[in-house]
C-alpha cells in the first residue's frame, strides 16, 4: 500500500469510517412520529420539492418510498443524518424510489432487513454521499443490495459508502449509462459490481475486504445484457473476506479473493487501476459456466462468453497466492507450488468456438492483455481443469479504446 | 345462456335498498381526498350492521389475494349512465367517476374483546353475511377500507383505517401498522403486525406497469370475476349480473369465450389451473413482462408460458436471502428444493414473497404450490 499515488481519498475515506461508529448516539432523535412525517412528506412532495432530513437517528418500522418525480432528499452527512431499520417489521427495502429526476444525498440507511436504497424504473437518478450500512458486520443474514438502481437510465452514483451487503454493496443493473465514482466498498459479498448494464465507467472507487471487489456481470433470463464498460483508476485490494452470500445467488460462486470479476461481459476495459493482494486473483475473467449455471437453464440468444476484454496499464502487486476453493487450491500448487501465486490475471478459458477464424478468435473477441509484466492462466475450465496454459501469445493484442460515458441530463 | 334465468332477481336485490330513509348515495370525489370514510357512502352503517350503499355492487374473486387471512368486502360503483367496457384480458375499462372499496375484516373469536387484537383465522364467509342483510359490527374487527377512485387523471388508491369503535375509518395515506392475533379454532393465538400500505405501496401492486407507473384495478378482469355470486335474490354470475344493472358492457354472448380462473380450493379443477389462479392473483402484478419484477426474468400470468420464465430451473438473480439456500426458483418434484416455496413459506421482509401485503404463511397457498411442483416433471441441470 505505501506506493499508491492517491492518498486523498483513502485518507477521508478512513476519517469517515471513524466517525460512523458511536459519534452518533449523542445525538440520537427521538421522534417516533418522523417516520409518518417523512412519508406523508414524500407522498405530497411536488417536483423541484428539496425534502430535507435534519441531522439525527430516525427509526423506522416500515419502508418508505417515493414516487414522485424531480425530487431531491437530502440529509446533513453520511454520518450526521441516519435511518435506522433496526426494528423494521415490514417492507422489502429501507427506502423505494421510484421516480425520474431523483437526487438523494448525505444521509445513512443502517440496518434494513432486505435492500437498502432500491431505485427502479427512473432516468437521470443521482446518488451522492450516501452510505448504506449493516452494522453488525458482514452476516448472511444482512439483506441483499446497499445502493441499488435497476432499470434505470443516465445515473451518477459518486461519493457513498457500502458495507456490510450479503449480495453487492454498491450495485447498477439493467441500466444505460452509468458514471460510479469515488465510492467505497468493504465487507460486502460483490464489493462493486455492475449487471446487464450498457455503457457505464467506474472509476476513483475503493473497494477492499469484500469477496469480490468489482464484479462486471452478465446474468442470463434478464431483459437486457450489457456491454462496454470502463473500469479505471480504481484502488482494489485485499477482497478476502469469506465469501458470506446466499448460497444460490450468482454472488455466492465468486471465490473469496478476488479483485475484478468480468463474467460472461463485453467489452469491458481494465486500465489504469491499483489491484493488489486478493487472493485468488487479481482479476478474473469467466463465463456464466463457471457459476453454476448450465445450458438449459438459460433463455435463448444469451451470449455466455466474455468477449473484447482489454487489460492494460494497471499497476499489480501480490494476489493468487491462497485461491479459494478446492479445485483452484490444488491448481495453483500444482503449478506454482505452496507459496507460489497465480498470474494477475485468471481466465476460466470458455469461449465461443463459432468464432474461430483459422483456430484463433478473432481479436475483438479476445481478452487483450498489455499489462507489462501481468501474466494470465487459462485453467481451462471446459477441460475440467485439465490442460491449464499460461501462453501470453493469444493475448498480446490491442482493442479500440471505448469512449466515456456522458450522461444526458433530463431537462425539467 | 343460461346466467340470465335469474336477471330479475337482481335488479330486485340491488334497488331494495332504496327505501323510504333518504340516504345519500355514492360520492365522486374529482379532486379531494375526503377524510372520512363515510364522505363516499359506498358503505353504510345501520346501528349495528354495515352493509352497502344504493347500486353498490358487491363482487367477489375466483382465486383472491392472501392478506393475512382477512376476509374482504369488495363493492364496485359506476355512476349512473356509464357502463364499463369488458376486456378479455385486462382490467375492464371503467369511466372515469367509478369507485371501488375493499374492506379488510376478521371475525371476532367467540367471546373476545375488539381492543384484544384478536382476530379469527376462518374462511371468508362476506358472501353469506351480505346475503343476511349485512356484517353486524359486534362480531367483526374492521381494520381498513381501501378505496381505489377513477378521477381524470387517472385512479388514485386511498387507505382508510377504522377507528377504535368502528364508527367511521380516516384516510391515512401514509398507512399503519396493527398488532393482531390470529386466533385457531383451537384457540391457539399467533401474534401478527397487519400492515396497511402507504399509497405508494398501493402503487406497489397496482401499478403493474411499472413504466408507466399508472393505478389499476386488479381484480376488475374477467378471469377473476367469472363466477357465480350469491345476491340477496339469488345467484348469478358477476358478469352477467354487472351487464343486466348495465354496468358493463361488451361481454361476448358465448360465456365459454370468457377467461376464468380456478377456484384455488376447488379440486374439480386441476392441479395446474388451481396453482398458476394463485399466483396470477398473489404475483403477477409485478410478476409480468412489465411489471415491477421485470428485472427478475420471472412471469406468472395465466398465459405465461411454461419454462424458465415461469421459474422452472430458473436460478434466482437478486433473491438475496430469499433464496434460502435453494439453486431453483423450481425444482420438477421437489418443493423443499424449490425457491417459490420458501418465499411464500416465509415471513422475513427481506426474503418473503409477495413481499408486500401479508405478514403471516398461507399455509393452505403454500400446500397448494407445493402440491403443484411437486407434481411437476424434469430435471434441472
Amino acid at each position: 500500500m505505501t506506493n499508491w499515488q492517491i492518498p486523498v481519498i483513502f485518507v477521508a475515506a478512513l476519517t469517515l469510517t471513524g466517525c460512523s461508529e458511536g459519534k452518533t448516539d449523542s445525538n440520537i432523535a427521538a421522534d417516533p412520529g418522523f417516520e409518518e412525517k417523512l412519508q406523508e412528506q414524500l407522498l405530497d412532495a411536488k417536483k423541484g420539492d428539496v425534502i430535507t432530513i435534519p441531522p439525527g437517528k430516525f427509526s423506522f418500522t416500515r419502508s418508505i418510498s417515493l414516487a414522485i418525480d424531480g425530487v431531491t432528499i437530502r440529509g446533513a452527512g453520511m454520518d450526521k443524518t441516519i435511518l435506522s431499520f433496526a426494528g423494521q417489521v415490514a417492507g422489502a427495502e429501507g427506502m423505494l424510489v421510484t421516480a425520474n429526476d431523483f437526487t438523494i444525498e448525505n444521509l445513512a440507511i443502517e440496518d434494513s432487513k432486505g435492500d437498502a436504497l432500491k431505485v427502479t424504473q427512473g432516468n437521470n437518478i443521482v446518488i451522492r454521499g450516501v452510505r448504506t450500512e449493516w452494522t453488525g458486520g458482514p452476516k448472511t443474514d444482512n439483506g441483499a443490495y446497499g445502493i441499488y438502481p435497476v432499470r434505470t437510465t443516465n445515473v451518477l452514483m459518486e461519493d457513498n459508502v457500502a458495507i456490510g451487503a450479503s449480495d453487492a454493496g454498491i450495485y447498477v443493473g439493467q441500466s444505460k449509462n452509468v458514471i460510479l465514482r469515488r465510492n467505497r466498498a468493504e465487507f460486502n459479498v460483490a464489493g462493486i459490481e455492475i449487471e446487464n448494464t450498457v455503457d457505464a465507467d467506474v472509476y476513483d472507487n475503493f473497494a477492499t475486504n469484500n469477496t469480490g471487489g468489482i464484479l462486471v456481470f452478465n446474468m442470463p433470463n434478464l431483459p437486457m445484457e450489457g456491454k462496454n464498460t470502463r473500469v479505471f483508476r480504481n484502488k482494489v485490494f485485499k477482497n478476502n473476506t469469506a465469501n458470506f452470500g446466499h448460497k444460490g445467488t450468482p454472488v455466492a460462486s465468486v471465490p473469496a479473493g478476488t479483485g475484478i470479476t468480468i463474467n460472461s461481459n463485453d467489452n469491458v476495459q481494465i486500465f489504469d487501476n491499483d489491484i493488489s493482494d486478493n487472493d485468488t486473483a487479481n482479476v478474473i475473467v469467466s463465463s456464466v459456466y463457471s457459476t453454476n449455471y448450465s445450458e438449459k437453464d438459460w433463455s435463448k440468444g444469451y451470449d455466455p462468453y466474455p468477449e473484447g476484454i482489454y487489460i492494460y496499464g494497471n499497476r499489480f502487486s501480490g494476489g493468487g497466492g491462497s485461491p479459494d476453493g478446492l479445485a483452484l487450491k490444488a491448481l495453483k500448487a500444482s503449478i506454482f507450488g505452496l507459496t507460489g501465486h497465480f498470474p494477475d490475471v485468471l481466465w476460466d478459458g470458455f469461449y465461443n468456438p463459432k468464432l474461430l477464424v483459422n483456430g484463433q478468435l478473432p481479436v475483438k473477441d479476445r481478452i487483450c492483455i498489455e499489462n507489462g509484466g501481468a501474466g494470465i492462466i487459462n485453467v481451462d475450465g471446459p477441460g475440467k481443469y485439465r490442460r491449464p496454459s499460461q501462453d501470453m501469445v493469444p493475448h498480446r493484442c490491442s482493442l479500440p479504446k471505448l469512449p466515456a460515458v456522458v450522461l444526458q441530463t433530463a431537462k425539467g | 345462456m343460461r346466467w340470465l334465468k335469474l336477471l330479475p332477481l337482481v335488479a330486485a336485490l340491488i334497488l331494495a335498498a332504496c327505501g323510504t330513509d333518504k340516504v345519500k348515495g355514492p360520492t365522486f370525489f374529482a379532486d379531494s381526498n375526503p377524510q372520512q370514510l363515510s364522505e363516499w357512502h359506498m358503505l353504510k352503517l345501520n346501528g349495528n350492521t354495515l352493509s352497502l350503499s344504493d347500486r353498490v355492487m358487491p363482487y367477489d374473486l375466483n382465486t383472491p389475494l392472501f392478506s393475512d387471512y382477512a376476509h374482504k368486502l369488495r363493492t364496485v360503483w359506476i355512476p349512473p349512465g356509464k357502463s364499463a367496457k369488458y376486456k378479455p384480458h385486462d382490467t375492464f375499462d371503467l369511466p372515469v367517476g367509478s369507485v371501488i372499496t375493499k374492506t379488510f375484516y376478521y371475525q371476532l373469536p367467540s367471546g373476545a374483546d375488539r381492543q384484544s387484537g384478536q382476530v379469527l383465522r376462518n374462511s371468508d364467509n362476506t358472501e353469506a353475511l351480505l346475503k343476511q342483510g349485512g356484517i353486524k359490527l359486534r362480531s367483526v374487527h374492521l381494520v381498513e377500507t381501501r378505496i381505489l377512485v377513477h378521477r381524470k387523471e387517472g385512479w388514485v388508491a386511498l387507505p382508510y383505517v377504522w377507528n377504535d369503535d368502528q364508527s367511521d375509518a380516516v384516510l391515512k395515506r401514509t398507512g399503519d401498522i396493527k398488532q393482531l392475533q390470529l386466533v385457531r379454532e383451537d384457540h391457539s393465538a399467533q401474534p401478527f403486525d397487519y400492515v396497511v400500505p402507504n399509497a405508494n405501496q398501493c402503487a406497489g401492486c397496482h401499478a403493474t406497469n411499472a413504466e408507466t407507473r399508472a393505478i389499476r384495478p386488479i381484480g376488475i378482469k374477467a378471469r377473476h370475476l367469472n363466477k357465480d355470486f350469491t345476491y340477496t335474490g339469488g345467484t348469478m354470475n358477476q358478469l352477467a349480473a354487472w351487464t343486466r344493472q348495465s354496468m358493463l358492457s361488451g361481454v361476448p354472448s358465448d360465456t365459454a369465450q370468457v377467461p376464468r380462473n380456478a377456484l384455488w380450493g376447488d379440486v374439480s379443477f386441476s392441479i395446474d389451473q388451481r396453482a398458476r389462479s394463485y399466483l396470477d392473483i398473489n404475483c403477477s402484478h409485478c410478476h409480468n413482462l412489465h411489471g415491477a419484477a421485470d428485472t427478475s426474468g420471472l412471469l406468472l400470468e395465466p398465459d405465461s408460458p411454461t419454462g424458465p420464465s415461469l421459474g422452472l430451473c430458473k436460478l434466482p438473480i437478486a433473491a438475496g436471502t430469499g433464496t434460502g439456500g435453494r439453486r431453483f426458483d423450481i425444482v420438477p418434484g421437489y418443493p423443499s428444493q424449490s425457491i417459490f416455496s420458501y418465499r411464500i413459506g416465509s415471513t422475513k421482509p427481506s426474503e418473503m414473497m409477495p413481499e408486500m401485503g401479508r405478514a403471516t404463511v398461507h399455509d393452505e397457498g403454500l400446500k397448494l404450490i407445493d402440491d403443484w411442483i411437486a407434481q411437476l416433471r424434469g430435471q434441472c441441470g
